[in-house]
């Protein structure tokens, strides 16, 4: 682990706490309040505040997971530095790519 | 309870097992006590180390029970399953024969992980004054007391998960060594500890401070450690090379 995947973990884990507090109360207010799937895209599509907290959450997530992963990867199996560095680039890449595909679909399309 | 404790005892390197043997029970009998009955009245070949018996010296770990303890100063009452008392070498360190092991790792990483003091004043300068309620003074005193026992190395998971990592006696000691003033090379600590395998690697699950026999608390130092080095890191004072 280098210092800076070190802080980054720790920052992105900070950014997380208050985001997903946000998006559990989200879901639950959507979920009580029964609103449908159109009325949820109706108040966020075109919302450049959602669409920056949601571009956040997927960040840090990627960011979060993929260090936690590589450190796992090192920890638990007998792959070399280079072979867990490789998967956590891959991982922390998809999950930026279907997040921000996500983020994207809700709020602008 | 028995007068006659059921001891199993690892004999052998690496491929070894564990052999059987009947020892009488006594008043106060310290585990270290038990294998010195054996080797003196029934084994003679059966290698373990020790040297002071009172818990100054660490040479004596075990495991015990499943159990990394010193063995010179834990009874026998205390950590008995009933009669038996199963003895085997120290964990994550090679076994050498029997309950010797081999702990050139553990003083390796020591080395590495700088846990010494680097003066740079010399005999002709005037004595250091460090007051002794200064926070670092006082930071320092409640880690200095370690006996490189490895109770602690032993008992650390990371350390069997990560052959490279430092391990909490090592960082206890390089925190020692950030905490003393005198200290030439403050630098090189935070240096040394900020390697893959370094201070970052601990978990902070704290078996290491449940398992030390002196009482200290390693985890806590590394939680110190990690501060130090993400705030010189952040602050652009890390110098890595
Ligand atoms: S707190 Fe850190 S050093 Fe101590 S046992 Fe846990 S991982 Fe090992
Ligand atoms: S910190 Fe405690 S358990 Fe670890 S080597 Fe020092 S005295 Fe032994
Ligand atoms: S023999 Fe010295 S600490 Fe146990």
């Amino acid at each position: 682990m280098t210092p800076l995947a070190f802080v980054l973990q720790r920052l992105s884990a900070l950014v997380m706490v208050p985001v997903v507090i946000v998006h559990l109360g989200l879901v639950i207010y959507a979920v009580r309040g029964g609103l449908s799937a159109g009325e949820i895209l109706g108040r966020t599509q075109g919302s450049v505040a959602w669409g920056l907290f949601y571009t956040l959450f997927v960040v840090s997530v990627a960011l979060h997971a993929g260090l936690g992963l590589r450190n796992i990867l090192d920890e638990w199996t007998a792959l070399n530095r280079g072979a867990t560095a490789a998967i956590a680039h891959l991982f922390v890449v998809l999950t930026l790519l279907l997040g921000l595909r996500a983020v994207f679909a809700v709020t602008v399309s | 309870m028995s007068d006659t404790l059921e001891v199993r005892i690892w004999r052998g390197g690496a491929e070894g097992g564990l052999v059987h043997y009947n020892v009488p029970r006594q008043a106060s009998q310290t585990v270290l006590d038990v294998v010195t009955w054996v080797q003196r009245n029934d084994d003679p070949s059966l290698a373990y180390r020790f040297a002071c018996r009172v818990g100054m010296c660490g040479s004596c770990a075990m495991t015990v029970n499943g159990r990394p303890r010193w063995t010179c100063r834990t009874h026998v009452d205390k950590v008995t399953d009933g009669d038996s008392l199963t003895i085997e070498p120290l964990g994550n360190v090679p076994v050498i024969k029997d309950l010797a092991a081999d702990m050139t790792p553990f003083f390796e990483k020591w080395q590495s992980a700088r846990g010494r003091f680097h003066g740079a004043a010399t005999r002709r300068d005037a004595y250091a004054r460090i007051k002794p309620d200064s926070p670092a003074r006082q930071t320092a005193n409640a880690h200095v007391e370690c006996i490189n026992c490895a109770v602690c190395y032993s008992a650390c998971d990371v350390v069997s998960w990560r052959k490279e990592y430092l391990g909490p006696a090592a960082l206890n000691r390089a925190w020692v060594a950030f905490n003393d003033e005198r200290d030439a090379h403050l630098g090189y600590v935070l240096r040394s500890v900020a390697v893959n395998g370094g201070c970052m690697s601990c978990h902070t699950h704290q078996s290491c401070t449940q398992h030390c026999p002196v009482g200290l608390d390693p985890s806590a130092a590394i939680a110190g450690l990690k501060k130090a080095l993400s705030r010189a890191y952040l602050s652009g004072r890390l110098k890595l090379s």
